[in-house]
């Protein structure tokens, strides 16, 4: 076992790399020069040489990845332009809002996509099971800053239960306060995982269900709610390995849920970042998020064996 | 093998590089098949008989071309193979084969006629022409063209995609076909149906075979010569009749011990091997059968056994038959 | 128990697509999404015949009118243009957005996979690899970080999109190429002295088409999404040009005043992802039948 984590946490430092490569790359497909932001327009041809040498602009392109990822892995991952701030200390305070989101938002997915994908599984080809996988591939299909305009029109024009906008103001508010703020976002999220765990899990009970050991357990005279345990247990595994990876997506994904919420999220940071051309921050933001699905990645690969026994460790 | 060989294969080896355990781990690697020799003679049979895992199929893949060998001759006709593009698709008109699985050796995608067909259209035969020899060979192997052309391999029995299988194979009108374990997985009844068109084919298209069995019963009753192989090297090889009526080597007398036998005269008082074979990963050092015989001596764990002829054209490998090779029981086997 | 007697007369069996074919007629839900989304796409193509007014021009005393409003039967947008004309116009770029980075990566990704899992080897480490490099971001984060540093446009969007899916057209193609590849017939094909460009055309596409066809139906959803999103936040179609996602954006503030007609493009993007997703399950289990 300490073997397979060893093994997978080294083979996770290429992939890492290759991410950061990627990043990078990313960037200088941008088009115009990096100079203009920085210089003015009439700046003289000794400016601009100086200032390319300053950051690094006369290397050849390798060598400035290399001088570009020994920064960050001093923890400079430049300014923002926009702000002035450092890039990290900004994607700081922002990921710290998108994990609350995407928590919650996972949390909602598994408790429903559980819950669904039981009830559907139990009752194969009824309609209930039918109606329950509706709902699923809706979830699954749903533009999801569309069904958060939706959301926010039912639950915050007409019934004026929530908020629509925006994290809870003031400086330490109340955590009922915040999630009243983030209750919309969150349900807006958990769409598309609750569709992926509700038929994750409808297909595992149902094939659980079916096997000769149930028939077996059955016979030997056990309750349902003994079977139900049964298969719980069987369920976890997956239900927690889909989530996880979601959560990943979540992340990511609530760019444009934060955008139609003005969630303070990483989301729409990069969205302002976009549109500003704050290259930095574009830049660092994108890495963080992609880091942050890689490790998640890893936790999940070392996780679920330790878990679920029948998975092969490779 | 009084015939003239149309194949004849020296020193054929091959070995597998497994993947490395580990970084600086040096990787193992699977001695498939080690120093074959064997010649087919024009119109006979030859049986290749053996446990699973005992190299017989990897045999067959290197006497198609499909594999190349690390070492060892293969020659046609007295010629050596010419190992570029052209000369193995020319190579491979000649030399046919028929695998196990009759569902996997089938396109599901195709009909049988399309399956038959895609040989001869490879070989730049217009396709009404193909279709004429698909249909013509379909009837040859018993499966009424009118019927059976338009099918889906899911359609057909098991005996029935192997006969579609021979019919493909036959396609390019070959002089050898090997069947590797072709008639294994097949009900008795239909194997002893598919055995007898196999011998009614023979002699028709004067073809050659080699035919893979772990089936001693299915080898003694279509083979003319017989090669024994364990753990990818030949213990024992000769006439089909020699063979079955004086069995030399330990290994195969275990192996005939272990066929059943409705006449009590043939019952052999061998006795039967045990256990699994060795990994081939790695074999045993010196005889590699040493492991599981009654008959093993210190001289087998260590020496490699020569090759000693014990009558006719039959060759075995074992020390017990050298007199000179320190064995307890040499030159009485 | 049944009793399976052969016909006597020749008989033409069904092939394994018409049989698909048959299958999946007989599935409702599934031939509903068919008939939804061909309507969608004819309804696009003929915009300029059937759509009541000009998709640019708008009446400023005629802002914001509900849906069931005489003349304006699906209400009017923000800038007073009719909704109807505007949502059968914007279908044209919505749709041009979503399938045409799908298809330019299945003919690469698809093909990329087909070589990686026949060969196998060297090249199939190199371009796996690769692909496990774009695993590791999250597809909308690949798609809008590309968009967003190419800069707003139909055609860079259009490119982003198509980086995004070819990873995951090449893993399927490979993992389907890789299976086939392994069964004697492509060995007996090789036998038979066929060159691999014919294996490859003869014996493994007509095997992996299946499972690629319907993991490519479930990418069209995806990619109907991820195109409008990319409008959505202005890095896809630029105003005044229709397009769903952009629509979609424009009447944000609308849902205060006119909730019906702001969530109308939405509906539309979800309807076509919907029935793309409705669809490629219905694919699916009309293929599984061997």
């Amino acid at each position: 076992m300490v073997r397979y984590i060893l093994k997978r946490l080294i083979l996770s430092v290429p992939i890492a790399l290759a991410v950061s490569v990627l990043c990078f790359v990313l960037v200088q497909l941008a088009p115009g020069d990096p100079l203009s932001l920085v210089l003015p327009a009439d700046a003289t041809q000794a400016m601009i040489d100086q200032t390319k040498q300053r950051y690094g602009l006369d290397k050849p392109l390798p060598l400035q990845y290399l001088y570009w990822l020994g920064n960050i892995l001093t923890g400079d991952f430049g300014t923002s332009i926009s702000t002035g701030r450092p890039v990290l200390s900004e994607i700081g305070i922002a990921i710290s809002y998108s994990l609350a989101l995407a928590g919650l938002a996972s949390l909602f997915g598994l408790v429903l996509g559980i819950t669904f994908g039981f009830v559907a599984g139990y009752r194969i080809g009824t309609p209930t099971d039918k109606i329950v996988s509706a709902i699923a591939i809706s979830g699954v299909s749903v533009p999801h800053y569309w069904l958060g305009m939706v959301l926010v029109i039912i639950f915050s024009v007409n019934l004026n239960a929530f908020p629509a906008m925006g994290a809870a103001p003031g400086a330490h508010p109340g955590w009922l306060e915040q999630l009243r703020y983030m209750m919309l976002p969150a349900l807006t999220l958990a769409a598309m995982p609750m569709g992926i765990v509700t038929r994750s899990v409808r297909a595992l009970v149902a094939e659980t269900l079916g096997m000769d050991y149930v028939t077996a357990l059955v016979a030997r005279g056990a309750t349902p709610f003994d079977i139900f345990l049964h298969i719980a247990k069987n369920a976890a595994p997956t239900a927690l390995a889909v989530i996880g990876v979601q959560m990943g997506y979540l992340m990511a994904g609530s760019i444009l849920v934060e955008t139609v919420f003005s969630w303070p999220g990483t989301g729409l940071m990069l969205n302002g970042a976009i549109l500003q051309r704050d290259i930095p921050l574009l830049q660092g933001t994108i890495l963080v998020l992609a880091l942050f699905f890689v490790v998640l990645n890893l936790i999940v690969d070392i996780v679920q064996p330790l878990l679920d026994p029948r998975i092969k460790r490779t | 093998m009084s015939a003239r060989p149309i194949l004849s294969v020296e020193g054929l080896s091959k070995q597998f590089v497994l993947r490395s355990e580990g970084f600086g781990v040096p990787p193992r690697t699977v001695q498939a098949v080690s120093n074959v020799s064997l010649d087919l003679g024009e119109g006979h049979t030859l049986g290749i008989v053996g446990e699973s895992g005992c190299g017989k199929s990897t045999t067959a893949r290197l006497l198609m071309g499909l594999i190349r060998p690390d070492a060892g001759s293969i020659r046609l006709d007295g010629r050596e193979i010419d190992r570029s593009a052209r000369g193995l698709t020319e190579f491979r008109r000649y030399v046919q084969m028929v695998f196990q699985d009759s569902s996997a050796s089938l396109n599901p995608r195709l009909t049988i006629e399309a399956s038959v067909m895609f040989g001869p259209m490879v070989h730049g035969v217009a396709r009404p022409a193909a279709r004429a020899i698909a249909h013509r060979l379909l009837d040859r192997v018993g499966l009424e063209p009118m019927r059976f052309a338009g099918r889906y391999p899911h359609e057909l029995s098991g005996g029935q995609r192997q006969r579609v299988n021979i019919a493909r194979a036959l396609a390019l009108e070959p002089r050898i076909v090997i069947f590797d374990e072709a008639v294994s997985a097949l009900d008795k009844s239909i194997e002893a149906q598919v055995l007898n068109l196999l011998l009614d084919l023979k002699a028709d298209l004067k073809l050659s075979y080699i035919f893979i069995s772990h089936d001693l019963n299915v080898v003694r009753y279509i083979s003319d010569d017989v090669l024994v192989m364990y753990l990818g090297e030949v213990v024992e090889y000769g006439p089909a009749a020699s063979i079955y009526a004086r069995p030399t080597h330990p290994y195969t007398r275990a192996l005939l011990a272990s066929m059943p036998s409705l006449d009590p005269d043939r019952r052999t008082t061998a006795p039967p091997i045990t256990g699994d074979p060795p990994s081939p990963i790695e074999p045993p050092p010196g005889c590699r059968f040493h492991t599981r015989c009654a008959l093993a001596d210190e001289v087998c764990r260590s020496a490699k056994p020569a090759s000693s002829s014990c009558g006719a054209q039959h060759f075995v490998s074992c020390h017990m038959l050298d007199p000179r090779s320190g064995h307890r029981q040499a030159g009485q086997p | 128990m049944t009793l399976a007697f052969d016909p006597p007369v020749a008989r033409a069996s069904l092939g394994y697509w018409a049989g698909v074919s048959r299958r999946l007629r007989r599935d409702t839900v599934s031939m509903v999404c068919l008939v939804v989304l061909l309507l969608i796409i004819a309804a696009a193509i003929c915009a300029p015949l059937i759509a009541p007014y000009d998709p640019s021009v708008g009446s400023v005393v005629r802002r914001l009118r509900p849906v069931g409003t005489p003349g304006h039967l699906l209400g009017t947008d923000d800038l007073g243009r009719d909704m109807l004309t505007r949502l059968l116009y914007g279908a044209r770029l919505s749709l041009i957005m979503g399938i045409v980075p799908v298809c330019i990566a299945l003919v690469i990704g698809g093909s990329l996979g087909m070589l990686a899992g026949f060969v196998g080897g060297r090249v199939n480490t190199v371009v796996m690899r690769t692909a496990d490099v774009f695993f590791a971001f999250p597809s909308v984060l690949l798609a809008i970080a590309i968009a967003g540093i190419l800069g707003a446009g139909v055609v860079n969007s259009i490119v982003a999109l198509t980086i995004v899916l070819i990873p995951p057209l090449v893993r399927v193609s490979e993992s389907a190429t890789a299976q086939v590849s392994a069964l004697d017939f492509v060995e007996a094909a090789r036998a038979s002295g066929a060159r691999d460009t014919t294996i490859l055309r003869v014996h493994v596409l007509s095997n992996i088409l299946g499972p690629v066809l319907v993991y490519t139906t479930s990418l069209f959803s995806v990619a109907v999404i991820l195109a409008s999103g990319l409008s959505f936040i202005g890095l896809g179609a630029k105003p005044p040009t229709p397009e769903w996602g952009l629509m979609l954006n424009n009447l944000r503030n609308a849902i205060y005043s006119q909730p019906l007609v702001a969530a109308l493009p939405g509906v539309l993007i979800f309807v076509v992802s919907l029935s793309f997703n409705l669809l490629a399950d219905g694919l699916r289990s009309a293929m599984d039948v061997r």
